[in-house]
């Protein structure tokens, strides 16, 4: 069985909260419309489609768009070898989907590290602690409106953090064909 | 028979003598066993290896005794990334130490923060413990690790040890 028809058999058995497979450079994408459906895809996704292997899951921040977020699920079954990936948006004012840890146990460490590097939440997630940053620490780094220099946070006990000198940062790398002087990192303002 | 006693010049010690203060003695003792505590927090703990392995030998200097608990060392050696999190119980195994103490911070990293300029970085080691000696480089080279840890004996020779404590007064070593 391929992973297009393990997408065409969640996506009967879902209907029309699935959107159709797309595929890219062989990989196929499921998008889902309702977040909260997200466990129940999953669970349907390893008992009967054999994806036991949940690879990672990832975030992305579409600052200034709505929906806001993008829960991304790269799930693989061993036996077969296929790999499935499963995409749901979440609002920003909800920032909240239902927690995958009772299908993947790996699931756990993976969903700690979104909330802290992103601040969306998983509801059912039974030690949703930050497990980059420390305990305390105010701000999640990884959403496009934190700078990369951060910011100062004034806790008890880790009141030290500064914002990093950047000289003239941050150095950002061109995306081209030209040469390597053309494309290496160099301070480049945004109206470039 | 006759008992017979030489003072003054005796040739059988001649060479084997050396006059020097309590201070300097002491000061010299110190400085040629320096205990590192390796805090290897990342790349530059890998050339740390190499200092004290066999090309390198950190022991021509005294210093082989690499210590992982900080109760038993009287030198940190910062090889690597400080990260804000880490920061804190780095803090700790410094106040761990018994005095005195010193601090090499080895590498860009430990120094300024090094390529990491970001949110998650420390920018120098020195924001919360101080340093003794910097080392340049990305790891530095382990020469360039000896070279700090000669510069480290060569300060703590000029340490005075003795001066001005109590033990000082009851050896009679300083006027009263």
């Amino acid at each position: 069985m391929s992973a297009l028809e393990s997408a065409n058999k969640i996506k009967a058995k879902f209907g029309a909260l699935i959107a159709e497979p797309t595929e890219f450079r062989g990989e196929i994408s499921l998008d889902i419309s309702d977040a909260e459906q997200i466990f129940e895809v999953c669970n349907f996704a390893k008992r009967q489609l054999g994806f036991d292997y949940l690879v990672d899951i990832s975030s992305v921040d579409h600052y200034g768009e709505d929906p806001r977020w993008t829960v991304i699920y790269h799930l693989r079954g061993v036996a077969s070898g296929e790999e499935l990936r499963l995409k749901t948006d979440v609002s920003e004012e909800k920032s909240e989907l239902p927690s995958v840890l009772p299908v993947w146990r790996t699931a756990n460490w993976h969903e700690r590290e979104i909330y802290d590097m992103m601040g969306i939440r998983f509801s059912g997630h039974p030690d949703l602690r930050r497990i980059l940053m420390w305990e305390g620490y105010p701000y999640h780094p990884l959403r496009k409106d934190f700078p990369l220099a951060g910011k100062s946070s004034d806790l008890p006990g880790v009141a030290f953090t500064n914002p990093a000198p950047l000289e003239g940062g941050p150095f950002v790398t061109l995306p081209s064909s030209g040469d390597a002087i053309s494309r290496e990192p160099r301070v480049r303002t945004p109206e470039e | 028979m006759q008992a017979q006693t030489e003072y003054g010049y005796n040739s059988k010690v001649e060479g084997d003598v050396v006059l020097t203060t309590v201070d300097a003695a002491l000061a010299w003792f110190r400085k040629n066993s320096v205990w590192p505590m390796p805090m290897g927090l990342a790349c530059c703990a890998i050339e740390l290896m190499a200092v004290g392995a066999s090309r390198f030998d950190i022991s021509r200097f005294g210093s082989e005794v690499m210590r992982f608990s900080p109760r038993q060392a009287d030198c940190m050696i910062v090889a690597g990334t400080v990260t804000y999190k880490s920061a804190g119980f780095l803090k700790r195994i410094y106040d761990q130490m018994p005095e005195p103490k010193w601090v090499i911070a080895m590498g860009a990293c430990a120094s300024t923060g090094g390529m990491y300029r970001s949110y998650a970085v420390l920018q120098g080691v020195d924001k919360i413990v101080p340093v003794d000696v910097y080392i340049g480089g990305c790891p530095p080279r382990p020469e360039a690790v000896l070279d700090a840890l000669i510069k480290i004996q060569e300060k703590i020779g000029k340490q005075p040890i003795l001066q001005g404590t109590v033990a000082a007064k009851l050896l009679h070593l300083e006027e009263k």
